[in-house]
């Protein structure tokens, strides 16, 4: 699946998240995959996904610096390939 | 990602709030006596957590938030409570790996292991052959774990795990084993023998070669479907000689930084290759628990901080490997600021035979719960 900035995200409810000094840590449930969230900002951002219409709006109010959001939406480009972030109508479409 | 801060190795180094995940050994009951067996296990330690310590145990560890637990012994499934302590782990968000010969891993046992959520099941098997298998874990051994995989496959468990330890008598047989992970819809995993345990009497018997490890090093390269639990680290210094990139992994010694050992008695060790005093941080049942001992011992705050290179310091791919594996060092009576015995370059060799020589105490495990009589199987040492 590819990823598509201007679509609503939100982080997968099969993922947990855990604060650490570097960012976060986040495990997937079904994966069994860890991934390293390496910046305090991306964990904030990607808590932040579910309250905006797109994960182009999430990165433009959460990221400051202009010039990092490029970096930030690589990211959770990223992390939608690994399942931490994904649609937010994701399971609704899959049963449908 | 452009960041201030310094890389995540150098940050792991330093430590995290709790565990990434960690090795819980349920007891030290096993019904074989595997020559390599890290834990020295064979009769239960009478101290061992009752159930009720150990479903707190899990409480304390899914409020820090451990997403998983490597779940051994000793074999774990000889408890009679290992099914409510399991379930009582995956109901509660910290999610189980279990390792086992197989040998209780009945079709019942199958059907209800297929239906427990974030469960992994590992079972463990040495050779591809009785031959091969059955001189290193015990006779009729073989027979026993392939049954269990069959199992497995019946229910359909999907993507359970088949774990070698490398020794230089099956390192032949890795695409075998390969084909039989496939075959059964399951994951193989590999990983490094250590000299912990019993096997500080076989280490010298089973190691890889230095021409083996290439060998190992190369294949793990071209199947990286393979998991390997980042054991294979110390292979990294092959990297400034052939130019390959690094094997997948953190490549760092995540002892008492990133993961520990839990014991079946409650005590914390810096990881499953050191059960020894030298490395034990505390108990959970300790004012605090576990979190405490993970937090504030002296122990894990002395590897959290940063590692001399020592003898290593001179060499180029000191980045590369680390310096190695702290508990083979210890365990081989080598300096643990030094290279690892399977220093690819061979510079722990002169060490090595110096220890051979004599004059050189070499630690012995602190503590040996074989049943008499059980070890002996004969190795012969293949050159």
């Amino acid at each position: 699946m590819t990823f598509d900035a201007g679509g609503a995200h939100r982080l997968s409810p099969r993922v947990g998240l855990r604060p650490e000094p570097f960012g976060a840590l986040a495990y997937h449930y079904d994966t069994r995959r860890l991934v390293f969230l390496k910046d305090p900002l991306l964990v904030e951002l990607v808590e932040a996904l579910v309250h905006h219409p797109s994960a182009r709006a999430a990165v433009d109010r959460v990221v400051a610096d202009a010039a990092r959001r490029p970096s930030f939406l690589a990211a959770l480009a990223s992390l939608a390939g690994s399942g931490v972030v994904e649609p937010q109508h994701a399971t609704l479409r899959e049963t449908a | 990602m452009t960041t201030k801060t310094p890389p995540l190795a150098e940050q792991l180094k330093s430590g995290l709030d709790a565990p990434i995940c960690l090795t819980w050994e349920l007891t030290y009951a096993c019904n074989l006596a595997c020559v390599h067996c890290l834990s020295g296990s064979g009769r239960r330690d009478p101290r061992e957590l009752r159930t009720a310590e150990a479903k707190d145990l899990v409480d304390q560890l899914a409020e820090l938030q451990v997403f998983y637990v490597n779940i051994g012994g000793g074999e774990p499934m000889l408890r009679t409570d290992f099914f409510e302590i399991v379930e009582h782990s995956v109901t509660n968000g910290v999610g189980v790996k279990f390792s086992t010969n197989g040998t209780y891993l009945d079709r019942a046992a199958a059907e209800r292991l297929v239906e427990l959520p974030y469960l992994d099941v590992q079972i463990s098997l040495d050779g591809m052959t009785p031959e091969v298998n059955d001189a290193v874990r015990g006779e009729g051994s073989h027979a026993k774990a392939l049954e269990a995989m069959g199992h497995l496959r019946d229910v359909g468990f999907e993507d359970f795990k088949i774990s070698i330890v490398c020794t230089r008598h099956n390192v032949d047989q890795l695409d075998e084993f390969k084909a039989l992970a496939d075959d059964h819809g399951a994951q193989l995993r590999i990983t490094r023998l250590r000299p912990s345990g019993r096997g500080v009497d076989s280490y010298h018997d089973l190691r890889l070669t230095n021409t083996q490890q290439r060998q190992v090093f190369r294949w793990i390269l071209d199947h990286p479907e393979v998991l390997t639990g980042d054991s294979f680290f110390h292979l990294n210094a092959l990297m400034t000689e052939t130019g390959d990139p690094n094997l997948p992994g953190l490549n760092l010694c995540g002892a008492g930084r990133v993961v520990c050992l839990i014991d079946p008695v409650g005590d914390v060790y810096a990881c499953p290759f050191v059960i020894h005093d030298e490395f034990l941080a505390g108990n959970v049942r300790d004012a605090g628990g576990f979190a405490r001992v993970w937090r504030e011992s002296a122990l894990f705050t002395e590897l959290r901080q940063p590692a001399s290179a020592g003898a290593c310091a001179s060499c180029g791919s000191y980045d590369a490997c680390q310096g190695g594996c702290m508990a083979t060092k210890f365990f081989t009576g080598l300096p643990l600021d030094g290279p690892d015995p399977d220093c690819i370059h061979g510079h722990a060799d002169e060490a090595l035979a110096a220890v051979a020589a004599g004059g050189v105490l070499v630690p012995r495990p602190s503590q040996d719960h074989s049943r008499p009589g059980t070890v002996g199987v004969a190795l012969t040492r293949k050159r």
